[in-house]
């Protein structure tokens, strides 16, 4: 499988700054980038969230998708789109403009939010 | 110093297509029965490297700039047929992925005739559009990073590293509108829903193979067209995505050879 370094991951992402909203099940996350590194993972529940875009998925789904080995149709954020497991909303330009990025880092965001 | 030089000869033909002039890149390597290979939407022929190496370098028509590029069943057809003739391929296997595996239903429903065999990979009869094309060509958005980025999950996750990215090397370099409008031809106008099953395998055999990782094409859409064509072989490729013959090539080749060497066998016993 690919592997990102961080510092890497960091540099293809440094134009991004943005708070995004990473829905799962009942829960919601707000993430915050500057210059493409995680500044802060904000867990909800929130009264009055401001984000840009939001990736929203049920429990099951993200745990497929961020399994070690996941399965086909939860391997990968369009291919859960394609599927309808997850729903991409809001003003996502920046998301698309940086989709390859995004990819890495959603993957790279499970073992933060499972370790809360 | 190392040095390896391939057997492999490149041209450029020009010949017509739709009325206009094109200059078509063309590679050629080895001998014997031809086999015709046509890449993926929105790539090039480099995904055929592990078979002959090629780098996509045909240029659009005079004029591409004051129209939008949208791909047809016609003019897909047109192109191929058109580029037999120009380079007097006589009966080729032709093996198309994605809207190539698409295009080979085309050909065998117009013209079985003109071919030995058809394989088809990735191939179903129709992909509804799962997000907005219009991502894929706007000044605002990169067209090569978008493209790569809507693309990679489709590659396979046990895919060699250096297969992946150069798979999706070719897509950051296509030209700009050029994969949109390959996806006109395959999430819309070619839709070949209710007329698969009119392909006639005694006119011309049928080899599906698709990877199992495959979401655009899944396994289930080319089962579906296994089902109704009698006569058409399937063959599902694990933990194979959309790009097998790029993304995978070694692997590929131990499900295309057998596939090669079975139509060469029946031909022999016709």
């Amino acid at each position: 499988m690919h592997t990102t370094s961080d510092d890497w991951l960091a540099h293809r992402g440094r134009w991004v700054n943005v708070t995004f909203l990473l829905r799962k099940g009942d829960a919601e996350y707000l993430v915050t980038l500057r210059d493409g590194r995680v500044q802060r993972i904000a867990p909800g529940p929130h009264v009055m969230p401001c984000w840009t875009f939001a990736l929203s998925a049920g429990d099951d789904a993200w745990e497929r998708f961020w399994a070690a080995e996941p399965q086909p149709r939860f391997h990968d954020l369009m291919a859960m789109v394609r599927f309808k497991a997850l729903r991409i909303e809001g003003d996502m330009t920046v998301f698309m403009r940086n989709l390859l990025y995004f990819k890495a880092l959603v993957k790279q965001l499970g073992g933060q939010i499972h370790a809360r | 110093m190392r040095v390896e030089k391939e057997a492999v000869t490149g041209g450029y033909v020009n010949f017509e297509i739709a009325g206009r002039m094109c200059r078509v890149y063309y590679e050629t390597a080895g001998s014997g029965q031809p086999l015709l290979c046509l890449h993926t939407a929105g790539s090039d022929t480099r995904q055929y490297r592990a078979l002959l190496n090629s780098p996509g370098k045909s240029s659009p028509p005079e004029g591409w700039h004051t129209e939008e590029y949208r791909l047809t069943s016609a003019l897909y057809v047109e192109s191929i047929l058109a580029f037999m003739d120009a380079m007097q391929v006589e009966r080729p296997i032709a093996m198309g992925c994605s809207i190539g595996g698409r295009v080979v239903l085309h050909l065998a429903l117009q013209c079985p005739e003109r071919f030995k065999a058809l394989i088809g990979l990735q191939s179903g009869a129709h992909v509804n559009p799962y997000y907005d094309l219009d991502w894929l060509h706007r000044p605002d958005v990169h067209g090569g990073e978008v493209c790569a980025g809507i693309v990679s999950g489709l590659v396979g996750p046990g895919a060699p590293e250096r297969d992946r990215w150069e798979t999706l090397w070719h897509y950051m370099q296509g030209g700009p509108g050029v994969f949109k409008g390959d996806l006109h031809f395959y999430t819309g106008e070619g839709d070949l829903r209710g007329r698969v099953q009119r392909i006639d395998t005694a006119r011309c055999p049928l080899h599906l193979l698709t990877g199992e990782y495959d979401y655009s094409c899944t396994p289930e859409d080319s089962q579906d067209l296994a089902r109704l064509i009698p006569g058409a072989r399937l063959q599902i490729m694990p933990g194979l995505g959309h790009f097998p013959m790029s993304e995978a090539p070694q692997e590929f080749l131990k499900h295309l050879l057998p596939v090669l060497q079975r139509i060469q066998t029946n031909e022999g016993n016709a």
